[in-house]
């Protein structure tokens, strides 16, 4: 479980994130969702150590990762998987080289054991025969999915996606997240998603928090999101016509 | 009086990131393969406009050395001497320098760039690794060693060039060329050219780096760091070049 208290950040004048205080469960999907520029990506940076929040508590089942040393520091980022919006696969390295790259640098396995690991991750997204391919050689989804398969190459405990849909067609999407929903379920991880994709949010969003200007306006789950009476949370789940008609439908 | 504290700001930054470079590898094997395929690309990458900037610079040096020393009572091979100098200790190591900002800064810092927008260098933040370290250092370690050999070989290169222009034979016959190169050699004055080779390397490498490495604003950042990155390296460069000169000579 991850739980974030009093998170606050700033960039010069402009308040990012205020007074932020939740709780992502273990072994569910806990989604973070709101408009662009809400404040979703520095929450996750934040959580994941890419930034530092002015001021607040982060932890990870019980322990601070501000108050840790560099070394301990590093050892917990090595429970952590990051799957970034635009994939973040290394250019010059091959399908395989990403996936094990992780390995390489962080553990001390053999070569048959990093292999092992790394054609099973391959294989769990679905991309058994891409290994000597090249990033570039592979679409928007595929992408997404071999960035997936490095995220849980070092069995981490917990997984971070930054908006995983992005720039995906409704099929892909589905597909990435019935993936990440059973990774989560199988590995019994605690994973964080950034999105605003509504099809997410109804589907596999077992814990669902709201942010607006760097406010945490609303939290629930899939079977509340579109029930609930909060203003906020309906201006931005209502904002397009389809769910405006949903919302009449559910209404009558 | 805001230029200035820019400029400060700046300066803090680059040696914050140097702070970050100068750190002992996470993997010492993943260290020495990268550094090797930097020396790899950074050398053979710049061998072909190495060859051809080098051979016609020394032609040019020793034609116009050659018509500047027309006197009869100046010795012929005077020419070869001069051109030698000039070459050895001026032309190769500040001017080849100057044109692998261009070649190799500028390449460096789209790499980085590259990578700083399409987050390749958050998810090696992400996983624990330094990505200063591991990304930038191999890159300044290749090119202290490949930029001296550049340079030796652009040496070589550049008085075959003017050896060319004494096979012609309208500056100076070939004979007095050779006699001029080969006479009154020192080898302080090879370790002055390389001294300042190495510390240009730094430059070069470390600069673009830096620019590379703390780009914001996507695309048009990239261009805008790549500019700044050739800047400034060339004036350090340049600044170097007279405070060496100074100190050595």
């Amino acid at each position: 479980m991850i739980t974030v208290k009093n998170i606050y950040k700033k960039f010069d004048d402009f308040e990012a994130l205020k007074d932020i205080n939740s709780q992502f469960e273990k072994g569910k999907i806990n989604l973070i969702i709101g408009k662009s520029g809400s404040g979703k990506t520095v929450l996750l940076k934040c959580i994941i150590g890419l930034m530092k929040p002015t001021s607040g508590q982060i932890l990870f089942d019980n322990r601070e990762f501000s108050i840790f040393s560099e070394k301990e520091q590093k050892k917990m980022k090595m429970e952590m998987g990051v799957v970034f919006q635009g994939a973040a696969l290394f250019d010059s390295l091959t399908i395989q080289e990403n996936v094990m790259f992780p390995l390489d640098m962080l553990t001390e396995q053999s070569m048959e054991e990093k292999l092992e690991r790394t054609n099973y991750c391959l294989q769990r997204v679905g991309l058994e025969n891409t290994n000597h391919l090249y990033p570039s050689e592979l679409s928007g989804g595929m992408k997404k999915r071999a960035a997936i398969a490095r995220a849980i190459a070092p069995k981490p405990k917990y997984l971070f996606c930054d908006e995983p849909n992005s720039g995906l067609d409704p099929k892909t999407s589905i597909m990435i997240d019935e993936l990440l929903f059973g990774i989560t379920h199988e590995f019994n991880t605690t994973t964080i998603i950034n999105t605003h994709d509504l099809n997410t949010v109804i589907t596999i969003g077992e814990n669902i928090a709201y942010l607006q200007d760097g406010c945490l306006e609303w939290q629930g789950n899939k079977e509340n999101v579109l029930t609930s009476d909060n203003q906020k949370l309906n201006s931005f789940i209502y904002a397009q016509p389809l769910t405006q008609k949903i919302r009449e439908f559910i209404k009558q | 009086m805001k230029l200035l504290l820019n400029a400060l700001t700046v300066i803090g930054e680059y040696f914050m990131f140097l702070g970050k470079v100068f750190s002992v590898p996470e993997r010492w094997k993943q260290f020495f393969k990268k550094t090797i395929d930097e020396m790899y690309s950074m050398g053979v990458g710049s061998l072909p406009i190495v060859l051809i900037v080098s051979v016609i610079m020394g032609a040019v040096v020793t034609i116009q050395t050659g018509l500047q020393i027309e006197s009869s009572w100046v010795p012929k091979w005077t020419v070869g001497f001069t051109a030698r100098t000039s070459i050895v200790m001026e032309f190769c190591p500040t001017i080849l320098s100057l044109l692998l900002i261009g070649n190799m800064g500028s390449r460096i810092t789209a790499e980085i760039g590259g990578m700083r927008v399409t987050e390749q260098i958050d998810a090696l933040d992400a996983m624990g690794i330094n990505s200063a370290s591991f990304l930038v250092l191999p890159k300044i370690v290749a090119l202290l060693i490949v930029n001296p050999i550049l340079i030796v070989i652009s040496m070589f290169l550049a008085l075959l060039g003017g050896y060319l222009v004494a096979l012609m034979g309208t500056v100076v016959a070939p004979y007095d060329y050779i006699d001029g190169i080969t006479s009154f050699f020192r080898m302080y004055d090879l370790y002055y050219a390389l001294i300042k080779t190495v510390v240009f390397a730094f430059v070069i490498s470390s600069i673009a780096s830096f620019y590379g490495y703390k780009i914001e604003g996507g695309a048009l950042g990239l261009g805008k760091a790549s500019t700044q990155a050739v800047v400034t390296s060339s004036f350090l460069v340049l600044m170097l070049n007279l405070i060496i000169t100074q100190i050595m000579l």
